[in-house]
């Protein structure tokens, strides 16, 4: 599907004219952001641009000060990742919030915990830990991830480019809507990077679009359906990757040159 | 399919895979270790995956040891399982404070806590002649009450645990005198009014061997506990919450109102441990135990748990209080002074600390 195609379908997420100052610092002046079923919306701008605060602000992490935010066409409102969260806009974080010393299941089932059933789960709550590991061996084998090769492995265990995996499997495995990655490759060797790039082919091949923001130029041009460019706390364009050069989007993120009128 | 994510998974077709290729050649192309080095490292990983050897191989190590100090009288049935019933409030403590120091806390408060809900069992039943269950239950809400107090403290003022606890420390203690006026309600007493604070004092022979009611009640906390931490959702959660508290925050766990379930249910542990110290020591004297919060942090760091959270078993902690409990009887059977075991521990604390970190570099 190529651009006109995803403009065809409603937008799942959409943040209208939102809007939030710390003190006299202007964070996000009006920002506008849309995302379309199945695609991949690169994010970038300018460190200071207010990207991050845009991100937070519809993850849940910031509470705007004014606009509105949709979700399927619903107005929704949270005051925290949770909140986001339960309503189906999973965040993968750049420290990607895992737990180290637990193992691969433990993190993914992390505050989402199956019980037994009957008696010992229902009074003694005890963990399903067959039902935990098997499901959480289904969803990496799922994004391709089966080389883990034990699934009660600690986390601190695994390379960079794993953990990202066990983060992304996390975030695609409980009825997820929008999935936000936060500079996902930022921290990874090339090799794991491309791994995590084919990973986020891999998300959109079954259906959930992504936000994916990064500095990392190349990789934004070669996974994203259209960019996103943030400057001076709102957008000040939308491209088509395949129409423009990496060099004009930093020109436009810079202000050195005149973005394309939408 | 997009004709982008086409080009992308051509492209990544060439590319190595994930564990297989990049995982194992990537390690060997970074490790420079010779061969000894490599062996130290094995060593390392393991004990890194299994923390409780440790302790384990002190246990074993230093009980032969003593048994050749100390001799034979160390050995026999009576003096071994002597041992256990020394360390049995100890133990129970460690318990409650291994629940503490995963969450990468601490708390100095916990014997203040015991003798405050010993006063109240004590109190009540005997000198107010209410009847000793409810008497009892009092002194366990008691215990409950004051652990959330300290877990609403650290959470509501985000005070650190070590401040939180030694303040709540010298409260606990001066209630404890308040309440009693410094005077020790006496055994014969109890015995007159309350035999059942006395229960868990009950011994049983078996074969030789002598143990008391509390000892095998501690054994079922710590199993109860073991449990608790490793087959519910909770007990996962407080190994999260000790190991990364943001992840676990961002990750869906509401990290505050854990905190205060970790504080209080360690409270209750800690009051579990105040109606056995009434068997134990026969008495309830206000100013007892008055070193065992650092004799309770004692046994679990040498069991093996990082003071940094997030690492460490409970099982380790029993292994900690054992391990007290073996020097103890084994320096004074051997004839030496108490300095002397205080040494010994305080050299075993820094061995263990420093075993603990050296373990902990592998994660890096």
């Amino acid at each position: 599907m190529d651009k006109e195609g995803v403009k065809l379908m409603d937008p799942v997420l959409v943040a209208k004219k939102l809007s939030k100052k710390y003190g006299k610092v202007v964070a996000l002046d009006n920002a506008d952001l849309e995302l379309y079923p199945g695609e991949v919306l690169g994010v970038i701008g300018d460190n200071g641009a207010g990207k991050s605060t845009l991100i937070k602000a519809l993850c849940g992490a910031v509470i705007p000060d004014s606009g509105e935010i949709q979700l399927d066409g619903n107005k929704v409102s949270f005051t925290s990742p949770i909140e986001a969260r339960k309503l189906g806009i999973e965040t993968v974080y750049q420290n990607l919030a895992l737990s180290p010393a637990l193992s691969i299941t433990d993190n993914m089932f992390l505050g989402r915990e199956i019980r037994q059933k009957g008696f010992m789960g229902k009074f003694f709550k005890f963990l399903d830990q067959k039902a935990m590991a098997e499901e959480a061996r289904k969803r990496l084998s799922d994004l391709g991830l089966l080389t883990i090769q034990n699934i009660n492995q600690l986390v601190e265990t695994l390379s960079g480019g794993q953990r990202q995996g066990v983060a992304v499997a996390r975030a695609t495995s409980f009825g997820t809507k929008v999935v936000i990655m936060d500079e996902p490759t930022a921290a990874l060797g090339v090799k794991e990077s491309r791994r995590v790039l084919e990973l986020i082919g891999e998300v959109r091949a079954r259906g959930i679009p992504i936000i994916l923001i990064s500095h990392n130029m190349p990789h934004v041009f070669e996974v994203a359906d259209r960019i996103h460019v943030h400057r001076l706390g709102t957008r000040l364009c939308v491209i088509d990757p395949k129409k423009y050069e990496m060099s004009d989007a930093v020109a436009f993120m810079t202000g050195a040159k005149e973005p394309p009128l939408n | 399919m997009n004709k982008i994510s086409d080009d992308i998974s051509k492209d990544l077709k060439d590319q190595p895979k994930f564990t297989t290729d990049i995982g194992e050649k990537d390690q060997d192309h970074h490790s420079f270790d010779l061969g000894e080095q490599t062996t130290l490292k094995k060593i390392q990983h393991f004990l890194h995956g299994n923390p409780t050897i440790v302790p384990v191989i002190i246990l074993i190590l230093s009980v032969i040891a003593f048994g050749f100090i100390a001799g034979g009288k160390f050995f026999s049935a009576f003096n071994l399982s002597l041992i256990v019933q020394q360390v049995t409030i100890v133990g129970i403590l460690a318990a409650a404070q291994t629940l503490i120091i995963l969450t990468a806390g601490i708390d100095l408060s916990v014997a203040a806590m015991m003798v405050l809900a010993s006063v109240f069992m004590g109190k009540l039943s005997v000198e107010m002649g209410i009847p000793t269950l409810p008497a009892i239950l009092v002194g366990m809400i008691s215990g409950v009450a004051t652990g959330a107090f300290n877990g609403l403290l650290v959470t509501r003022l985000r005070l650190p645990p070590f401040i939180v606890t030694l303040g709540t420390w010298n409260i606990f203690f001066a209630l404890v005198i308040f309440f009693t006026g410094s005077q020790s309600i006496r055994s014969s007493d109890i015995e007159v009014n309350a035999p059942l604070l006395h229960f868990w004092g009950e011994r049983i022979n078996l074969g030789g061997f002598v143990f008391t009611y509390g000892a095998f009640l501690m054994i079922g906390i710590f199993i109860f506990l073991w449990f608790l931490l490793n087959r519910t959702a909770w007990g996962r959660h407080v190994y999260a919450i000790g190991d990364d508290k943001e992840a676990a925050e961002l990750s869906g766990i509401r990290t505050d109102r854990m905190l205060v379930s970790i504080y209080a249910v360690a409270g209750f542990v800690v009051a579990i441990g105040a109606w056995v110290s009434i068997g134990r020591v026969g008495s309830v004297s206000p100013t007892s135990f008055y070193e065992g919060n650092l004799d309770s942090i004692t046994a679990v760091v040498i069991g093996g748990t990082s003071l940094f959270g997030g690492r460490g078993t409970i099982i380790g902690s029993l292994f900690g209080a054992l391990i007290v409990g073996v020097f103890s009887s084994g320096l004074s059977i051997a004839g030496l002074d108490v300095l002397w075991q205080r040494f010994a521990l305080g050299c075993l604390i820094i061995v263990a600390v420093g075993i603990d970190q050296w373990i902990r570099k592998v994660s890096n």
